[in-house]
């Protein structure tokens, strides 16, 4: 390998680690850009960061496609539909992977829906779309005990209003980190 | 069939220092023929001008519940304020069905009032009901109110519940992600409005105890919902639930021993009733399915709720004490039918309906579950939280109006509709009370 491409792995890097601790340091939610789902990492993320950074010097795209997986914090749900995107599946593979590489990581996934419908029921469609992806996480490697659901139905919306756009980001799951 | 729409009747009231919603009352839709009733501004003996006006109290009332019309004060022809003074022929004149007249007096040494009221049949000729009512100053609107329920009474045969009252929320948007919400209480017709509790967390599903001193409620103020019971007047509370995940609709039992409620510890949200005495809990519902939503029938033996175990919600009823697996399913027709109560006959089901898949719209309706038959009561389509009057007649709901959040009432033919909108705010989840003492 030549001498540039050194250096530009090496600049690569140096991005790709400022980003990333930028995205760390990052706490409120009103920071959130819908389009990119951009978030608070878990403590887990910057350690597996880390480990990724010593491990050698160079990041595989296995573990850049990890790391943009775990910025990923809100999943959105269609209507009358409990069970997450397939679009989603591959993202939450990778947040189940991190739980599991993590014993000592915990996450809180908080339920919601849209306001239509009777609000009992949407507490209940949140906790059943939380539940979904709890599962799936633990199929995939995580421990039940390192995960909390709470759902908060329809009562803390995203975005208020009856337009589409705004049923569409208030019907979600939220991964949190604790 | 036309209607006739009232103009907008507001009602400003003594708010305590506490109250911030103001609910004013709107009609937005009357009946064809209602009964011409005669109401005499009452005489008062007095120094001043009084602070309610009995006699407006019990117009807004009576034309409230859209079965009245009464007499514009321009238009009579005698002003009298007791029986001695009526002369039937001006008011069968001016064709007039009853006639209310009344008196206020300052009863002597003290500070209490006396109304006197009498109420007549013009075409029968005859005085129906009449007494003397005493309270203090403060009392009037009551005073108002409890004429209101006599007359209603002696026309309609149905009780009034003129003298009751609502618990609903208040949800105001602060800045960025921060809320701010209530639970409130107001007369009826959201006169009155005292906050009881405010929170930075939501507040769900009050629910009145069958004897109108307590309040239930789901508060997230520990970041999770967990069920509360506060006394209204002394605003002393206590947590009731502290169980894992959903601990939600808390619902008394008519000889106020227990409380339904939805709990998801076991996997998947149930019913469940907790004695409040011995604190046990009894499991009601066993599904994997959501099961939530339950109400109570009159007789105290039988729970009604919403189930999504055959994929949408449906209304079932179940027998307590029964098993989990005997349960009756009540609704057929629709796509999905939620939050369900009986009406106090017994036989009709006030709940939330949405008819088809291909429309997201949710209406207050009615089924008659020995006919069949479904009236469907409202025309909007973001209606939810019906709660009955406990004279049965009339169903309060929230829905929305020009994007806020609003409470509307309807009667049970759904020939007349109210309004409660909030000078701030979205108001949210009303729970009638019952009849109160």
């Amino acid at each position: 390998m030549g001498m540039q491409h050194n250096q530009f792995l090496k600049i690569s890097l140096l991005v790709i680690s400022l980003v990333t601790l930028a995205a760390c340091s990052s706490t409120s939610e009103t920071e959130e850009v819908i389009e990119d789902n951009q978030g608070s990492s878990s403590s887990g993320s910057s350690a597996s960061t880390t480990s990724a950074v010593s491990s050698g010097g160079q990041l595989t795209q296995e573990e850049i496609r990890a790391q943009n997986a775990l910025r990923q914090t809100v999943f959105y749900f269609d209507f009358d539909v409990a069970e997450f995107k397939p679009a989603d599946r591959d993202t939450l593979a990778y947040h189940a992977r991190d739980l599991a590489a993590n014993p000592g990581n915990r996450l809180r996934l908080e339920g919601h829906a849209d306001e239509r419908g009777t609000r009992e029921y949407n507490l209940a469609l949140g906790e059943r779309r939380a539940n979904g992806i709890m599962n799936y996480f633990i199929v995939n490697g995580a421990s039940r005990s390192q995960i909390e659901v709470v759902s908060y139905g329809e009562e803390r919306p995203s975005q208020s209003g009856q337009t589409e756009q705004a049923y569409t980001r208030n019907r979600r799951v939220e991964v949190v980190a604790r | 069939m036309n209607t006739r729409v009232y103009v907008c009747v507001c009602l400003f009231s003594i708010l305590s220092l506490s109250a911030r919603a103001e609910l004013s009352i709107q009609i937005t839709q009357g009946i064809d023929n209602p009964i011409p009733i005669a109401v005499v501004p009452f005489a008062w003996d007095g120094e001043g001008v009084l602070i309610e006006n009995v006699a407006g109290i019990v117009i807004n009332d009576l034309e409230q519940v859209g079965e009245f019309r009464s007499l514009s004060r321009s238009n009579m022809l005698s002003m009298p304020n007791e029986e001695r003074e009526v002369f039937y022929r001006d008011w069968r004149i001016l064709a007039q069905d009853y006639l209310l007249v009344g008196k206020i007096n300052r009863a002597s040494g003290s500070q209490l009032v006396q109304v006197q009221y009498e109420f007549f049949d013009i075409n029968r000729e005859m005085k129906l009901a009449g007494e003397i009512l005493t309270g203090s100053v403060a009392q009037l609107r009551d005073i108002g109110h409890e004429i209101a329920n006599v007359i209603f009474e002696q026309v309609t045969g149905v009780p009034g519940a003129f003298t009751s009252q609502i618990l609903y929320i208040v949800s105001e948007h602060v800045q960025g992600d921060d809320y701010n919400f209530r639970l409130e209480k107001a007369d009826y017709d959201g006169a009155r409005a005292q906050v009881l509790l405010e929170s930075s967390q939501p507040i769900m599903s009050p629910s009145w105890s069958p004897n109108g001193e307590d309040a239930a409620y789901v508060s997230f103020e520990t970041d999770l919902p967990r069920i509360y019971i506060q006394n209204i007047a002394t605003g002393q509370r206590r947590q009731i639930t502290n169980y894992p995940n959903i601990n939600s609709s808390p619902v008394w039992s008519p000889d106020a021993t227990k409380l339904a409620m939805v709990l998801s510890k076991d996997g998947s949200p149930d019913i469940y009733v907790q004695d409040l005495n011995s604190n046990q809990l009894m499991r009601v519902t066993d599904h994997p399915s959501i099961d939530t939503e339950p109400s109570w029938s009159s007789d105290g033996r039988s729970i009604v709720f919403m189930s999504d175990r055959t994929g949408q919600p449906q209304i079932y009823q179940i027998e307590l004490g029964a098993s989990s697996y005997n349960v009756e399913r009540l609704t057929y027709d629709c796509f999905q039918c939620m939050k369900a109560k009986f009406l106090p006959d017994g036989v009709n089901l006030v709940h939330v309906r949405r008819e088809a898949r291909q429309s997201p719209n949710y209406q207050i309706a009615i089924l008659n579950i020995e006919t069949l038959r479904v009236i469907t009561l409202t025309n909007t389509s973001l209606d939810e939280s019906p709660s009955v009057a406990p004279n049965g007649s009339m169903i309060m709901y929230a829905t929305k109006f020009d994007g806020r959040g609003v409470l509307d009432a309807v009667s049970i033919d759904g020939r007349v509709k109210f309004r409660l909108p909030s000078s701030q705010g979205d108001v949210r989840e009303p729970a009638w009370s019952p009849f109160l003492n």
